[in-house]
């Protein structure tokens, strides 16, 4: 009898155990049920400033400022270099490509874009006017050198 | 050939000897009213969307393109249907553009654009032709919707506003210029004038 309720104990322990580990265990459909089609989340705006933001590393490609709504950028056209090509600033007023654009990976410069960084939004994106999805502790280095200082 | 003619031409010059004067005119009138009503059906028919879109070649192609664009989804659900922008509204224009979208029925009858790769490679000039059409116009089409008196430079972006207080306001550009392949995918726009 008390071998039984021993068992008894355990299993209940296991199985409350396991209740809660479910709880915990964090999944992309969050608590959704799984026949049941959830609220997609609301679009957040896409932040339109025009204003450059800072870096948060030297070697960050800057995001953009600005909405890119339906940009076409193909094989036919690039629509983002349309403003910012060498060629076209003059008259948009916009930031050159830097010149590592114009460079192929040997360090050659070439007479226009390089294939190889034709494609912005690969690197380059807008910003949204929303609350991160997951905590980011990023520090930049000034920060880290800084902490370093002190401690 | 000649005499037939000749015994038509005296037929239609005869007076008539049967119908009554009244007849004739109140008959000419009403058939009048029904032969434009009917033609006036028929032209409005074809600036329907369902007409445009009842051929492959612009149900597959250009409708589907414009789908992704604001002139078809947005907020306030106004949207643009083909000929809002492709059919001038003015009467002697519309007919004139209606005489030269007779050729797209050739196009049709032989298969210009018959396939993707067709259109694909044809894309350019028909692209080119429109924007000739709309710099001519001044934007007309743009402008049937978008007056310029009207718009709050205060409520547009600060690159936007800029532009279209100047250039736009002065005339030295117009809708077209800048707004290329808002409601269509672009062609390869090497050499286009403010293109990279």
């Amino acid at each position: 009898m008390m071998k039984i309720s021993i068992t008894g104990i355990c299993i209940l322990g296991i199985l409350t155990l396991s209740v809660n580990a479910e709880d915990n265990i964090a999944t992309l459909r969050g608590e959704e049920v799984l026949k049941e089609e959830g609220l997609p989340p609301v679009i957040p705006k896409v932040l339109n400033t025009d204003k450059k933001r800072k870096r948060n590393y030297p070697m960050q490609p800057p995001t953009i400022p600005h909405k890119i709504d339906n940009y076409q950028v193909d094989l036919r056209t690039n629509k983002c270099l349309s403003c910012h090509s060498r060629k076209r600033t003059e008259d948009s007023q916009a930031p050159m490509i830097s010149v590592t654009h114009y460079m192929d990976r040997d360090g050659n410069f070439l007479a226009d874009v390089s294939p190889r960084r034709y494609f912005c939004s690969q690197c380059h994106v807008i910003q949204t006017d929303t609350k991160p999805i997951v905590e980011n502790d990023f520090m930049d280095v000034d920060d880290l050198l800084k902490v370093n200082s002190s401690n | 050939m000649l005499e037939k003619i000749k015994k038509y031409w005296k037929v239609i010059r005869r007076p008539s000897t049967f119908y009554s004067l009244g007849f004739l005119t109140v008959g000419g009138f009403l058939m009048g009213i029904m032969f434009w009503g009917g033609f006036n059906t028929v032209l409005e028919f074809t600036n329907t969307e369902e007409f445009c879109t009842g051929c492959h070649e612009m149900r597959e192609n250009v409708y589907q393109e414009l789908q992704d664009t604001i002139h078809f989804n947005n907020a306030s659900g106004v949207r643009a249907k083909c000929s809002d922008c492709h059919v001038p509204h003015n009467w002697t224009d519309k007919i004139a553009r209606k005489m030269q979208a007779s050729k797209e029925v050739w196009g049709k009858v032989f298969g210009t654009i018959s396939t993707r790769e067709k259109f694909q490679n044809k894309r350019r000039e028909l692209a080119e032709r429109e924007w000739v059409r709309l710099k001519a116009n001044d934007s007309l089409e743009c402008r049937n919707c978008h007056n310029f008196d009207y718009m709050d430079f205060t409520r547009q972006s600060k690159r936007a506003a800029e532009q279209h207080s100047t250039a736009l306001a002065k005339g030295e550009k117009t809708c077209i210029d800048c707004h290329k392949g808002i409601a269509h995918q672009l062609p390869d726009m090497s050499g286009v004038e403010g293109w990279h």
